[in-house]
């Protein structure tokens, strides 16, 4: 302990040189600016009206008519774009909540119970991790169409709350920080096991089912093909389906065009927000089960 | 992304013709006229769904429901058919749950009539007497040719003319020109002001399609047992001679179409003129804005002296879907939606539509000057070219991959490697290739 109190290093490892310092910093900036040039773009063109909107230079104001357009967006089709966003927060926010319920408990117990085939059951939820959503939107569609549930949210819900990369993250996690011993003194203290993993081992998990939930969260609100093939009704459109379709609609009605660039930039506020609230626990998370 | 999606689609609908020709014999000549006879009104109040990507199409069904309240009509909507809606259409026909009514544009009707996806409604009350309403050439794209049948009820038509900067064409002393040899002179000396008389897109395939109807080719011919496929045709290898000259000579301009730059091209006076459809319209008014009031529009230019051929480009029709329990009804609406003034007027307002009638240029929204273009009455020059469209144009089964080849083909030219000519040779062989691994007959 005593080796703490003298004087620290003030770097550990070698020193880098300036040259390869700003190389490095020169190369992230080019990279910032290759990300944000199109949030920024949309931002721009979100504040302009149609007329500005092709004769003004792109990436700097004109006229600022913001509000005006965002009014605009609102009494189009009776605000169908707001209940699109309802909609998308319903999917996103529900499906991964449940997802992450669903996700933890199969990880935890993965890795505090063992049982018969335990590894062939993980190996075939790896398995899943690998199949891409898009393949699975075609089946999905059939076999709602056999129940006849296609064109209904439990169509784009259900096929929601399953995460196979949820519950990989789970196991490595639980595994590595909750201690057998501590279920095991549950038990002696007459918790029952629902009561165990609700009580002491979602505690302890809360980092891994936050990123499980940001994760699923982002790969919902993203999931734009499997609602492009179950659904009809456009009042049960994500946000990125009804986008799609009123920017397929720009040659009937040009007007539509802002409102698709007005929604585009509302409907990237939710995610920067969820990104921004639970940012926190997500990096710890990461290093957490990273470091163990 | 769309085009991503429609490649995808393009390989999911040849998947499903796989499927669906394995097991119906003979969808490609037969399939379908057993609906033909039994085309009987349904016992009791019905409600049909209807998936459309028009805008405000709620509106016009509103106006049916009020007056058929034992018909009611459910308005759904898609992405444009290339977009996912086609291929909707082919997953929830093999599934069993498609709508009762489908919005298909004229050059996808094949598909789905080869694939057995559309109820023939010929015996259905009042379909076959309604011929006299449409413009010809559109009757013929829902009917293939074929007696007693009718797939598809028309909806909109795309003729086409030359729009054109009046106001840099009169400053230059340029004429507007009438043929396409004066449209190639007009080219070069609006190149030698600055500008380009139009953009060649590598994207629109049908748009060039377009100009191949207007010379009198063909891509495709069906003689009830197989299919032709002309893409050379000795008519659609003159007219990518015509462009790949102009081409060489860098006198349009290759601007991706649909973009932003594509429009400034426009708004900037670059690019001075644009032989499009009707609905072109509307995509220069948004488009360019700052041009208000300095353009016209005359007839396409030709290529004899003194005719008046005119192509099309784009159209849709409304159609009764493979499965539906209630073609009496479904082929009612769809009549009444495409013929009855009020209906039109209605898609007009909302989405722009131009009618397949042959009344359909005397609504209301058609009989005034537009001050866009200088207070011209542009819809009367449309008109008359419907009226000069080549009712014989047929469109083939396979329309994604052959926009999909060529456009691909098309690229390659504008970039320097290859021809316009070598697009449509490849397309050609690409297309019978496509056509042939999806069981379709054709005849070499």
């Amino acid at each position: 302990m005593s080796a703490t109190k003298a004087p620290v290093k003030k770097h550990n490892g070698p020193r880098e040189s300036l040259f390869s310092r700003s190389g490095a910093m020169l190369v992230m900036a080019i990279c910032t600016f290759y990300f944000l040039i199109p949030i920024w773009w949309l931002f721009v063109a979100a504040t302009k009206d149609r007329g500005d909107f092709t004769s003004s230079a792109p990436l700097w104001f004109a006229d600022f008519n913001l509000i005006d357009n965002i009014v605009n967006l609102a009494n189009y089709r009776e605000g169908l774009f707001f209940q699109w966003m309802l909609n998308s927060i319903l999917y996103a926010g529900a499906g991964a909540a449940v997802a992450t319920l669903f996700a933890t408990m199969m990880g935890y117990a993965l890795a505090k119970y063992s049982f018969r085939g335990r590894e062939t059951l993980f190996n075939v939820v790896l398995g899943g991790v690998l199949v891409p959503a898009t393949a699975l939107a075609l089946p999905l569609f059939l076999v709602f169409s056999q129940v006849g549930a296609t064109n209904t949210f439990w169509s784009v819900f259900l096929p929601s709350i399953v995460s196979p990369f949820g519950v990989y993250l789970a196991r490595i996690y639980a595994s590595s920080s909750v201690p057998d011993e501590l279920v095991e003194a549950a038990r002696i203290d007459g918790s029952g096991e629902v009561r165990t993993f609700f009580t002491v081992a979602t505690r302890l998990m809360t980092p891994a089912m936050v990123t499980i939930f940001l994760f699923q969260f982002v790969t919902i609100w993203n999931n734009f093909f499997l609602p492009l093939i179950m659904l009809r009704d456009e009042k049960l459109f994500p946000v990125t389906l009804g986008l799609y379709i009123w920017n397929s609609q720009v040659n009937q009605i040009p007007e539509i065009r802002a409102y698709v660039i007005i929604g585009a930039l509302l409907s990237i506020i939710p995610l920067i927000i969820a990104f921004l609230s639970l940012q926190r626990f997500w990096r710890s998370g990461l290093g957490t089960g990273a470091l163990k | 992304m769309a085009n991503r999606i429609a490649r995808a689609g393009g390989a999911l609908v040849l998947v499903s013709a796989l499927a669906l020709s394995a097991c119906s014999t003979g969808a490609g000549t037969d399939g379908g006229t057993d609906a033909a006879d039994a085309c009987t009104p349904s016992d009791g109040p019905v409600t049909l769904s209807f998936t459309t990507w028009l805008p405000g199409m709620e509106d016009a069904a509103a106006i049916w429901n009020e007056q058929n309240p034992d018909i009611q009509v459910e308005v759904q909507t898609g992405p444009n058919g290339l977009g996912g809606t086609y291929n909707n259409f082919f997953n929830q026909i093999e599934a069993g749950n498609a709508p009762d009514l489908g919005q298909i544009e004229y050059d996808a009707l094949p598909n789905f009539r080869v694939q057995d996806g559309v109820v023939n409604i010929a015996s259905c009350e009042g379909v076959m007497d309604a011929q006299d309403e449409f413009i010809d050439w559109t009757w013929s794209q829902v009917t293939f040719g074929e007696e007693d049948s009718v797939y598809a009820i028309p909806q909109d038509t795309g003729p086409e003319a030359l729009f054109y900067r009046a106001d840099l064409f009169e400053a230059a002393g340029i004429d507007i020109p009438t043929t396409w040899d004066e449209y190639a002179e007009a080219a070069a000396q609006i190149r030698e002001e600055g500008g380009y008389i139009t953009n060649f897109s590598q994207s629109d395939i049908n748009a060039f399609a377009g100009l191949v109807w207007q010379a009198d080719g063909q891509w495709f011919e069906n003689d009830g047992e197989a299919w032709d496929v002309t893409l050379d045709s000795p008519e659609s290898l003159m007219v990518a001679d015509y462009w790949q000259g102009l081409l060489d000579d860098d006198l349009v301009a290759t601007l991706p179409a649909w973009t932003d730059e594509w429009n400034n091209g426009y708004n900037s006076g670059e690019v001075w003129s644009w032989v499009s459809a009707v609905w072109g319209a509307n995509s220069i008014t948004s488009g360019a804005p700052d041009t208000a009031g300095n353009w016209a529009v005359a007839p396409m230019p030709q290529w004899n002296e003194g005719d008046s051929a005119a192509g099309n480009w784009g159209g849709s029709s409304t159609a009764v879907l493979k499965g539906s329990e209630h073609p009496y009804e479904a082929a009612q609406f769809a009549l009444w939606l495409n013929t009855d003034p009020e209906a039109l007027a209605s898609m007009n307002a909302t989405a722009n539509i131009y009618p397949a009638t042959k009344t359909g240029g005397d609504l209301p929204a058609f009989s005034e000057g537009l001050d866009f273009f200088g207070g011209q009455n542009i819809y009367d020059v449309f008109a008359a070219a419907g009226a000069e469209v080549n009712p014989d144009f047929t469109w083939g089964p396979t329309m994604t991959q052959v926009y999909t080849d060529v456009a691909d083909g098309f690229s390659g030219a504008i970039s320097g490697s290859g021809t316009l000519t070598d697009a449509l040779t490849d397309g050609q062989q690409k297309t019978i290739d496509a056509m042939k691994a999806a069981a379709i007959a054709v005849n070499e």
